[in-house]
């Protein structure tokens, strides 16, 4: 999109004045820039770095797709048969000689486990890394009735010294770096010759946990998995500290949701295989402890320790096993939320995510879970309020949906909770008496101004673009960027869309509809006048028609209506299943006459494609997926039955701004990427002849609408940093097929890129 | 198991910095001598591991104690156990949490030296889990499947030994046919460095 110079200089002075009027815009702004300055680089380095690891641990399994169906379906039977097997791990685990607790809530778990203690005569408890446990906040249970409770899990172990929160479910001091580490110690302990290294502060911390770990009493594990038919569960660690909570303690207390049972022991083999991957990146953790308790193992009695070790103290041993609600059953029978009790915790969908990879689970909140499936289950576990502090954090790029190991749907999730913030919680004061008039969305009254303005965007567009000069002059104008940063939160730092005086539609039958005629047509397809394209970056359409028609295509396009995309990002989904309703009865006679739906706008053919599931009757949304194609993959096709690429520009033609030679720099969409036609553009450039470069970022962190957010802006900006980094010093064309990426890409790289289609159409 | 399945597990261990010494089960005792510290703590083949191992000529050295104390445990810089299964393709070993101490003789230590009969070797892990279930449901067997050291990288970087044992090596007994050779260190002449103390610092 081009930049408005003449706007009067509103855009880059807007900066102190960001959000200036409201106070929790200013405060989220706030947290997010303090994050990313002390917390980002070292989140953004493990992160990244564990999500490279899943794409590459990942590739070596020859069967992936298998084993994370097969999980999948083990995860649905086992919460469709929950109580049932709740019964039979409880027979189970008493027949071994242990004891089951299902308890309620957090406070009825930690009475338990106080009582537990309390007999026990417990005065330490061991702990080994368990995300449930912080759940219910058992530690300060515990340690209210004086027992000391030590994380030696060394993660969580440096943040209870520092009384930190954990900033990523499995790696949870990702957010602190060797150095903060060392100078923790250094005031901690005033050690005399204090650790600096990885390995020194390792070992200094083996030896005070190990002296730690000897005496205690009681040791307290979660599960990762737990088999109903024999009581046996299953535990993820690599440090071995949890094998020694266990061995060291006479008393096992494991704390785990109802959610982690599975009917058999052989049910948790591909777990096994693809937990370790998805998270972070490793083929498999050091220690995958199968342990059917109590525990056989004799206790170590380090205070009198001339004894035989193999003492016949095991046949001593207490096991006790709590396993939590705490709004789990309610869950299970919410048809949206259901789907998170399917979560085995990797943190794929985190380590996957721009936003988390750039500011940590701090800056998402809630009150234990953080980033990717966390809205599932705050708002499963603690209700809406506390999902709703950080839901906005995701942008529905969708790249956690193919890293998830039960294909759980996580931004559908977040959507969803976004649609029942946005009825239950909205704010009724708010100036929209106006807009209610101007949009015709299907949304209650009170709805928030920015997420309104979002959500109508096609109407909006298409009222810019019939007062097009006037609009375009309004919407860059100084004064009136400092309203909408007030009142709708748009940073006045991001170029607004121009809106174009002719539609592409318009174009198309002012030139006379269609060119190519049906005897001479391979095929016929309507090309999809998508918000964007009709209104706004209009030469791309123009594009895709060129091509298609020097390809052999006979194509229309007709006036139809947008996606629901828009409304879909916010939260609206009435409104979005309302536009994808009158979507395909607008395509339906087209879909009757055998036309390809071709598509411009990635995020539009992903709608189609996943969310119109949801939306259309079973029927009608297989026949739209299955006709509709993104444009480059329909050249693709094209070609791969016979077309004749000699038709398309090839990279010696032309050098110009859009064809400056061969070289290429492609940053595929994210959510073509999930919808797996990223790749297309790539193949279709390089059988013509092009040198590509492809971006290897997930979301180049526009996603839509989120980076025009006043709150989000400099979060976008350093979602967006690997893709300057990786993109940025190259002499390459810069193409990027999503209208928000190409803002995003313009604003980092300063150079507009063009949308694939456009380099391979042959010149107007 | 298949002479595929045993390249596949050498080739993970040696990924994974795990040292592995291969021979008969006559050379047990010289390669469990050759890869164990000092002072060495052990359990007896047997009673540690698969039931036929009491019977073989498998051995443990004398200088292993195989009635350690608890002190003798703490002191201990290397612990010798059986294994129960081998998973090829993930390089693990399957350890039983037993009542003879195999657990706590693992774990409590620098080096961990594994005794494992190529015989149990399975290819991959739905064969380990085809193994598990009837004994978890039969015999509430407690089983730690272990691939290479105790690891972490909480600290700022990657580190050997966070809690449980800095280096593994393990002995595996061939089938059989290969005995008059005498042991051989499996991965010595592919991957360079095999002594556990090289691979320690990765």
């Amino acid at each position: 999109m081009s930049s408005d110079a003449e706007a009067g200089g509103g855009r880059d002075d807007g900066v102190d004045a960001a959000g200036a009027s409201d106070p929790d815009r200013e405060t989220k702004a706030e947290r997010i820039r303090e994050l990313l300055a002390t917390e980002g680089d070292a989140v953004a380095a493990n992160t990244r770095g564990f999500n490279e690891g899943r794409y590459e641990s990942t590739g070596r399994l020859s069967d992936y797709e298998t084993l994370k169906a097969e999980a999948r379906s083990i995860k649905e039977d086992a919460i469709e048969r929950l109580p049932e097997l709740i019964d039979g791990v409880t027979e189970a685990v008493e027949a071994n000689g242990g004891t089951v607790y299902l308890a309620d809530d957090a406070a009825d778990a930690n009475r338990y486990i106080r009582e537990v203690a309390a007999e026990r005569g417990a005065e330490r408890a061991v702990k080994s890394k368990s995300m449930t446990s912080e759940e219910i906040e058992v530690n300060d249970a515990l340690a209210a009735d004086g027992v000391d409770v030590v994380e030696t899990d060394l993660g969580e172990w440096v943040l209870q010294l520092a009384d930190e929160e954990p900033s990523h479910i499995v790696a949870p001091a990702i957010h602190k770096s060797r150095e903060a580490i060392a100078d923790l110690f250094a005031e901690r302990f005033d050690p005399e010759d204090p650790p600096e290294t990885a390995e020194e502060l390792t070992m200094f911390a083996r030896e005070r946990l190990g002296d730690l770990v000897e005496d205690a009493d009681v040791g307290m594990t979660g599960a990762n998995f737990i088999a109903a038919d024999s009581g046996t569960m299953l535990l993820v660690t690599s440090e071995g500290n949890a094998r020694k909570t266990v061995t060291a303690t006479d008393t096992h207390v494991a704390v785990a949701g109802v959610e982690k049972l599975v009917p058999t022991v052989e049910d948790f083999s591909p777990f096994v295989e693809l937990i370790g991957r998805s998270g972070t990146g490793q083929d498999v953790t050091s220690y995958i402890s199968t342990l059917t308790p109590p525990v056989d193992s004799p206790v170590p009695d380090f205070q009198d320790d001339a004894d035989p070790l193999a003492d016949g103290s095991g046949d001593d041993r207490e096991f006790h096993l709590v396993l939590i609600d705490n709004g789990r059953m309610a869950m299970r029978d919410d048809e949206t939320l259901k789907e998170t009790l399917y979560c085995i915790r990797c943190s794929a969908c985190s380590n996957a995510c721009g936003n988390f990879q750039s500011v940590g689970g701090h800056a998402f909140g809630g009150e234990t879970y953080s980033g990717g499936i966390a809205t599932g289950w705050e708002a499963g576990i603690e209700g809406l309020d506390v999902a709703a502090e950080f839901n906005d954090l995701c942008t529905g790029c969708s790249r956690c949906v193919p890293a998830c190991p039960v294909g759980i749907d996580i931004p559908w999730i977040n959507t969803a909770v976004r649609d029942r913030i946005n009825r239950g919680e909205a704010d009724p004061g708010q100036l929209d008496w106006a807009f209610e008039e101007l949009v015709p969305d299907e949304e209650p009254g009170g709805l928030d101004l920015a997420t309104r303005l979002v959500g109508n965007y096609a109407t909006l567009a298409e009222w810019g673009h019939k007062t097009a000069p006037v609009a375009n002059r309004l919407a860059n104008a100084g004064p009136l960027r400092a309203v909408a940063e007030r009142v709708a939160g748009i940073d006045r730092r991001r170029d607004l869309p121009e809106f174009a005086r002719e539609s592409l539609v318009e174009w198309f039958e002012a030139r006379g509809g269609p060119a190519v005629s049906a005897d001479e047509a391979t095929r016929e397809a309507v090309v999809y006048p998508d918000t964007a394209t009709n209104y706004v970056d209009v030469a791309r359409g123009k594009a895709t028609v060129r091509a298609l028609e020097a390809l052999g295509v006979r194509v229309r396009v007709p006036d139809l209506p947008g996606s629901g995309r828009p409304p879909l990002s916010q939260g609206m989904i009435a409104t979005a299943e309302a536009a994808a309703e009158d979507l395909y009865a607008g395509l339906a006679p087209h879909l009757d006459a055998d036309r390809d739906v071709v598509v411009i706008e990635p995020s539009d053919l992903a709608t189609f494609r996943r969310e119109y599931k949801r939306f259309l009757p079973t029927d009608s949304y297989e026949r739209l997926a299955d006709a509709s194609y993104d444009a480059m993959e329909y050249a693709f096709g094209l070609l791969e039955n016979g077309a004749d690429p000699a038709a398309l520009r090839a990279p010696s033609e032309g050098t110009g701004p859009v064809a400056s030679g061969k070289r290429i720099a492609y940053h595929p969409h994210c959510q073509a990427r999930t919808v797996d036609v990223g790749e297309y553009a790539t193949a279709v450039f390089e059988r013509l002849g092009y040198d590509v470069l492809v971006s290897d970022t997930e979301c180049c962190g526009m996603a839509g609408s989120f980076g025009y957010k006043t709150d989000y802006y400099e979060l976008s900006m350093d979602v967006g940093e690997p893709l300057r980094e990786q993109l940025g010093d190259t002499d390459r064309t810069v193409v990027a097929a999503g209208t928000s990426c190409t803002e995003q890409l313009d604003a980092l790289l300063d150079a507009a890129p063009t949308h694939p289609i456009e380099v391979i159409a042959p010149r107007e | 198991m298949s002479l595929a399945d045993t390249s596949t597990f050498t080739r993970r261990l040696d990924d994974l910095g795990v040292a592995v010494s291969a021979g008969p089960p006559a050379e047990c005792a010289a390669m469990v001598e050759a890869a164990a510290g000092d002072p060495a703590v052990g359990v007896s083949l047997g009673r540690s591991g698969p039931d036929a191992l009491a019977d073989s000529p498998a051995t443990l050295p004398d200088r292993i104690e195989t009635d350690p104390t608890t002190a003798d445990l703490r002191r201990a810089h290397t612990g010798v156990t059986a294994a129960s299964l081998g998973v090829a393709a993930y390089g693990s070993v399957a350890l039983e949490a037993d009542a003879a101490g195999t657990e706590p003789v693992s774990l409590f230590v620098d080096r961990h030296v594994v005794v494992l009969r190529e015989a149990d070797l399975v290819p991959d892990m739905p064969d380990a889990f085809d193994w598990l279930g009837p004994r978890a449901r039969d015999e509430s067997v407690d089983v730690v499947f272990a691939t290479g050291p105790s690891a972490t990288a909480d600290m700022g970087g990657l580190v050997h030994g966070a809690h449980g044992p800095k280096e593994v090596h393990v002995v595996l007994l061939r089938d059989g046919g290969a005995g008059e050779d005498g042991a051989d260190d499996v991965d010595a002449d592919e991957a360079g460095p095999e002594d556990a103390d090289a691979e320690a610092g990765r």
